[in-house]
């Protein structure tokens, strides 16, 4: 067992920087997951730990040993392709059973973990077939059984789950959360899904154009943003924001006005940034004037547009709700959910 | 279920697209043939006029007489062996070239590429009387390994363009997740991308082979004595009887016709089917 240290990692293609100073600290056991928009950098640091990809600056440590100038067969890991990387010309057995080989393990032994194995992973009845004759669904299991029989103490998995379909995916995902429980691998998880990361993770990283923009349990991400990037790319809807300043208790900005009773240090007079999830907005009762632009009955909710001056907000209502367009509605909110940012830099206030 | 009958126009495209490519394969296949026929036939039979389009009888006395012909087995041996070693060296050149091509990305990538078919543009005539003198002074002349030289540098831009093809088509991935599972580069390659490469491999040794097969003209200017086996039929070609000529045509066409037959996908992949 071992946790993972990523110390001021940098990496560089050409002249596109694709990691910037990055630092990150896995604990054991931990399952971590790198998440952010294709081309923020997360599998280039899932494969600098891997030692696929070599840093420029910076270090790797796995457990107390520093691996950033150690090949992938030294690092002791195992890794989950986003392509499966099955080996087309080797039968499911002999695939899951590489590794070990590899390792120059004894044959019984070698034969037992692969059991163990495919057992793990429900691909028992498929040992003897070639990938070709495998679903997508399969090989992506074969591809895990590899990995995991590896008892590699560190786990890596790049976007595992991106090209299942969406059936398949809601299942796998399921199994690769009850597999984890089962090894408690420390586990690093790539994904650009905010879904798959925030039912997965222990803790999500969000990655933006090579920097990690925010680390924490995936409640704490979704609650507590900490910039504007991270409160759209997570939730779905995205979090609103509402442009505006504060003065003498009263929030206003294009189109609209309504009293604050809670506002952080400092921000009266700035330009700000009122960030809210749409369920924490309540229908009635509240201070915000609001009109109907639309409702959407969802099955186990409604989700109303509705325009603070000229800002539209996601609200998330009980599906009883009867709405009409043009209304006039007041929206209301706890103020402990609220978060607000700086408009210019989109950060959060302290 | 009837399905309504094509117009005559499609009918009409239809018939003309098939009657150019019979027109086509015909000029191709008929030479063949009639090279096949006369080779076992009798002798005499290559004098006859009208001749048969149908052999009336085969024999196989008249390839008897090319194969046992003065020059003819020896010259066999000395193609075979300048084969073997231009495949050799070919592909110990070539497939390391077109994997790198294949994986990396180096400064100069695009005009190796391009340099490596500008080769091409040399005609070997206008090469082959410096290289004759060349291979004097270096003792090379009249020597089996030279000819397999000036073979290899003719057969190198395929084996290049043709491994790169193939490694491109082994996926990058596959080599890191044998790294990942215990397999140094070289034995990620050994035992991932080598077994996946072999088939196409096995195309570009095979198509070496049949360049080297058909050279005539290196083989004639750079030897005088170890002559393979086209130089040899070349030189004794003024001197020889019609059935010599189509029964020698027809031992050098053989392993082509087979070659191409074995190889067709990877041709077809080569030459623009992807």
């Amino acid at each position: 067992m071992a946790g993972i240290t990523i110390d001021r990692v940098t990496k560089t293609f050409g002249k596109a920087p694709a990691l910037r100073d990055v630092s990150l600290e896995i604990r054991e056991g931990e399952f971590m997951v790198l998440l952010g928009p294709s081309g923020c950098g997360k599998t280039t640091l899932l494969r600098t730990v891997a030692g696929l990809e070599r840093v420029d600056s910076g270090r790797v440590r796995i457990g107390d040993r520093d691996v950033t100038d150690l090949a992938p067969r030294d690092r002791n890991i195992a890794m989950v392709f986003q392509s499966y990387a099955v080996f087309p010309h080797m039968t499911v057995e002999q695939n899951i059973g590489f590794g070990l080989r590899m390792k120059r393990r004894p044959k019984d032994e070698v034969r037992r973990r692969v059991a163990d194995g495919a057992e793990l992973l429900g691909l028992v009845p498929y040992l003897s077939r070639y990938p070709a004759q495998l679903s997508g669904g399969q090989r992506q299991r074969v591809a895990v059984a590899r990995a995991v029989v590896m008892d590699a103490p560190v786990l890596l998995m790049d976007e595992p789950l991106s090209n299942l379909d969406a059936l398949l995916r809601l299942q796998a995902r399921a199994d690769l959360k009850r597999l984890h429980n089962e090894v408690k691998r420390t586990t690093i998880y790539v994904t650009h899904d905010q879904v798959e990361a925030m039912s997965m993770g222990d803790r999500i990283a969000v990655m933006r154009d090579g920097i990690i923009v925010q680390v924490d349990a995936p409640m704490e991400i979704y609650d507590r943003p900490a910039t504007q990037f991270v409160g759209s790319f997570i939730g779905s809807p995205p979090m609103n924001f509402l442009q505006g300043t504060i003065r003498d208790g009263t929030f206003s900005g294009d189109g609209f006005a309504f009293p604050v009773p809670q506002r952080p240090e400092g921000a009266d007079g700035r330009p700000l940034l009122m960030g809210v999830r749409a369920e924490h907005l309540t229908l009635g009762g509240g201070d915000i004037p609001a009109r109907v632009l639309v409702s959407e009955p969802l099955g186990s909710h409604a989700l109303i547009t509705a325009m603070v001056g000229t800002t539209p907000l996601k609200v998330q209502a009980p599906i009883q709700t009867v709405v009409r367009p043009d209304e006039q509605i007041h929206l209301g909110v706890q103020p402990s959910l609220v978060r607000w940012l700086d408009q210019a830099t989109g950060e959060a206030l302290p | 279920m009837d399905r309504p009958s094509p117009s005559p126009r499609y009918l009409l495209d239809r018939s003309l697209v098939y009657g150019l490519a019979v027109l086509l394969a015909l000029w191709v296949v008929v030479p063949f043939y009639l090279i096949g026929v006369a080779a076992f036939s009798p002798r005499d039979a290559v004098f006859e006029y009208p001749k048969a389009l149908v052999p009336t009888d085969l024999t196989a006395e008249t390839m008897a007489f090319f194969v046992n012909s003065r020059g003819v087995i020896p010259s066999v041996i000395n193609s075979l062996a300048v084969a073997a070693i231009t495949i050799t060296f070919a592909l110990l050149l070539g497939a390391p070239a077109g994997y790198a091509l294949a994986r990396f990305r180096f400064p100069g990538r695009d005009g190796f590429q391009l340099a490596v078919l500008a080769t091409k543009m040399f005609p070997i005539s206008i090469l082959s009387i410096p290289l004759a003198v060349t291979f004097l002074r270096l003792g090379l002349y009249d020597n089996l390994i030279g000819v397999a030289l000036v073979h290899t540098a003719m057969a190198l831009p395929f084996v290049i363009l043709v491994t790169s093809g193939v490694f491109v088509a082994v996926s990058h991935e596959l080599e890191e997740a044998a790294q990942t599972l215990g397999c140094t580069r070289l034995g990620a390659f050994r035992r991932v991308a080598l077994p996946l490469a072999l088939p196409g491999l096995a195309a570009a040794a095979i198509f070496t082979f049949v360049i080297s097969w058909n050279e005539v003209f290196a083989a004639t200017i750079l030897t005088l004595r170890n002559r393979t086996l086209p130089a040899q039929v070349l030189s004794t070609l003024a001197d020889s009887p019609l059935y010599y000529k189509f029964a020698g045509g027809f031992f050098m066409v053989v392993p082509a016709i087979i070659f191409i037959f074995f190889m067709r996908k990877y041709l077809l992949n080569l030459w623009g089917g992807k």
